[in-house]
Formats: C-alpha cells, structure tokens, sequence
C-alpha cells in the first residue's frame, strides 16, 4: 500500500499506512506532550495532553488514537491546544496531592516536566487536598494514591507485558483509584509476580521501590519498550 | 536613577528560599548599588514601608498574620513576586491541609501525638490563630511573577530580579522541587 501523506504544522509529512498520528508527529521530530502514552503498551487516550486540531473536523482528537489519513492537515501547536495542555495539567497538580518537595520521583517525573513544558507557574484551580491512602504491605513496592495521575500504564503494563492483571481501576470520575487484585492490599495480593513493571512504567511517584526518599526513585518508563523489543526477537 | 525599593517577607516557609537568595553571594553587592532593601527578615526594620517597588514572598498563607502581611505587602508594593515553591503551591506548608481544619490539625499534633500530652497554644494577640485551609498566595492576593522550586536555585533568582530591574520581559522558567 501507498505511504499516506499529511501536513503536520506546514510541513509535508509521509507515513506508513495505519500509522498513528502520535508516533508520525514524533518521528517528524515535533514536540508533543503525552502522559498516558508509553512505548510498548496500548493506547487509551485517557489523559488528553496529545490532543491536536485537524483540518475539518470540529472535535480535537487525541494524536495517540487517530490514524493518519491521505491529504490529512495537522495543527499540534495552536494556541487553543497550548491553553487546554495548560489546563489538563493544572488540573492533575489541582485534583490529588503533587507535592515535588517531598516526592521519591522529583527530578525524574513526567508529571513535574509537563508543568515546565506547558508553563504551568502555578495552578489557577483550588487544591483539592483530599487525603488518599498510601499501601506499602508489598515487601519491595509501595504506592501512593496521593501522587497517582490515574494513567493507567500500571494497569496496561501489568496485563499486556507480565500477562497477569494484577492491577486495575476503581470508581467512578474523582473517586476513581487503581486497585490490586479485588480491592485488597497490595501485600496480599495472590496474582501479582513481584515483577516492578508497574513501577517502571509509573509516570510519577505514585509507585516506587521501598525504601528511596526524595528524588531517589530513577525514572526507567523505557524499559517498558525495550522488554517488548526483547521478546520480539525470536532464537 | 534612584535605586529600587526591595523587599522580602517570610509568610508560610522554611526560610529555604532567603538562605537561597542570600547564596548569590557577591551578587548582592551588585544588587546593593542599584537597590534598597526597604523590609526583610534579614533587614532591620518593624513596619512594612510604603512605596515599595518589588516584593519576594517567601512561604504559603497559613495564619492570620501571613494574610495581613501579605495584604498590606500587595497595598504598598508595584510588583509581587511568588518566591518558591510555598509560596507558588503551598508545597510542605500545605500537607497538613488533607488533614482537615486546623482544629483537627492542632488537636493531632499537641494532643494526639504528643508525648506527654500536651495543650494546643491559645494566646489571641500573640500566637497568629491558624487559618483551616493553608492556600498559596495567589489565592488571597494578585501576584505578578512566580517562581517556583524548593528552593529556586540563585542564579534564578538573579535572572528574574535582573529582568525586573532592568524592565526587560521576564521570563521565568518553570522548576518545581
């Protein structure tokens, strides 16, 4: 099949049919940021911060679930995009308790980086500051709800990499709450390998090795891809 | 040119980020010759000065005299600055909030967890009453510029009163933490 070819900020771009927007406007080495997106899982469309204007259509769509079109004109940049971008993460720093200061992934975390890359100076919305649990029954992880952006990619990285499915998502809206096995510690759980893929893919603090303190925990969310590279390769 | 009329005020903070400003070392010498320190806690000096031309607000609001100080800092001063992560966010300051009201908060620290129990500081007019929510300073006041981290490093705090000084734009880098 031919190579599709789109616009993306005015420049001519081909790819591969059935390629995503989001890796097409990467490979074409333009910024976008992502949160729920990780190399090697699948795609959600959750967090919203790779949204983006095509031509003709009146609804933004998220780049990570949209499909490259022939003849496709792509805005990735607008200022309409940057103030929504803007929003999404004042509204994440807002909802649960992101305190940098005191967080094991300070310095390695997604979360803290998208602030410095949409401008975030400071969150226009009240903090919420509602306290949420911290679990630390599992002898080697612990996860804290407080820093917990609900992405998902613990959740994806535990099914679709380690085939188990230890984790998932409670609740409904803002009491949703990822969960271990039916609702139980996470200590107590009888499926979960003690594998730390949900620690490598976890964007923020929430998930983190015990025992590190403050900007200990390294951020190793491209293990992720490399693990689902290693497998492909067949002796 | 007369010099610019500085001050600094330490609200809600672990007086982190003055140790941080005063770590600009002979910088401050620079800064001495094109402005005044008009009130600072590293200033003496009781009352907060009218005319004042930029203000560095270290700490979150979390008492009655944070909020007052503040309020007249906002009256007498042409710029206001957010001055660390406190102060921007409400940072350490604020993690007693997901407790509750201060209530709460005093009943848990001079009673519950005191050993042996204690009483909760009661002396109107002389210990500030804590207000039930600790919130960061934009949230009772206008705030001109921020500048966030835990501290923010010295030299970026020399390239924002730089561009302030000088009436350049200011653009201030965004760091957390």
């Amino acid at each position: 099949m031919a190579a599709k070819t789109l616009t993306i900020d005015g420049h001519l771009v081909s790819a591969r049919p059935g390629a995503m927007l989001l890796e097409t406007i990467r490979e074409a080495g333009i910024t976008i940021p992502t949160l729920c997106h990780l190399d090697g899982l699948s795609d959600v469309g959750a967090c919203r911060l790779c949204l983006v204007e095509i031509e003709g259509q009146r609804r933004l769509q998220p780049a990570c679930m949209t499909t490259v079109s022939e003849g496709m004109v792509v805005h990735t940049n607008t200022p309409r995009l940057r103030s929504y971008r803007r929003q999404i993460v004042e509204l994440l720093f807002a909802e649960r308790n992101h305190v940098c200061a005191v967080c094991v992934a300070s310095g390695n975390c997604e979360l803290q980086r998208l602030a410095a890359l949409v401008g975030m100076d400071h969150v226009r919305y009240e903090y919420m500051s509602v306290a949420y649990p911290v679990d630390i029954s599992h002898p080697r992880f612990g996860i804290d709800h407080n820093r917990c952006v609900l992405c998902t990619r613990c959740v994806r990285a535990c099914d679709e990499i380690e085939g188990v499915h230890t984790w998932d998502v409670s609740g409904r809206g803002i009491d949703s709450r990822v969960i271990t096995d039916m609702n139980q510690p996470w200590g107590t759980s009888t499926t979960c390998t003690s594998c730390g893929k949900c620690q490598l893919a976890c964007p923020t603090g929430a998930i983190f090795p015990r025992g590190v303190t403050v900007g200990e925990r390294p951020h190793a969310s491209e293990r992720i891809a490399l693990i689902v590279e290693a497998r492909k390769q067949r002796w | 040119m007369s010099r610019l009329r500085i001050a600094t005020i330490w609200l809600g903070g672990c007086s982190g980020c003055h140790m941080s400003l005063l770590d600009l070392d002979e910088w401050l010498i620079e800064l001495a010759a094109r402005a005044e320190l008009v009130y600072s806690p590293i200033a003496d000096t009781k009352h907060f000065p009218p005319d004042v031309d930029i203000t560095l607000i270290e700490g979150a609001i979390a008492n009655d005299e944070h909020l007052e100080l503040a309020r007249t800092a906002r009256r007498h001063s042409k710029i206001i600055v957010s001055f660390g992560d406190c102060a921007v966010t409400g940072n350490v300051t604020a993690l007693r909030n997901p407790l509750g009201p201060s209530q709460n908060v005093l009943q848990q620290v001079y009673i519950e967890h005191s050993d042996p129990g204690g009483v909760i500081p009661y002396e109107p007019g002389i210990v500030p009453v804590l207000l039930d929510k600790v919130v960061p300073v934009h949230q009772v006041i206008p705030v001109d510029y921020y500048l966030s981290g835990c501290p923010p490093s010295a030299p970026r705090i020399r390239a924002l009163l730089e561009s302030l000084i000088e009436g350049r734009e200011v653009a201030v880098d965004v760091r957390f933490g």
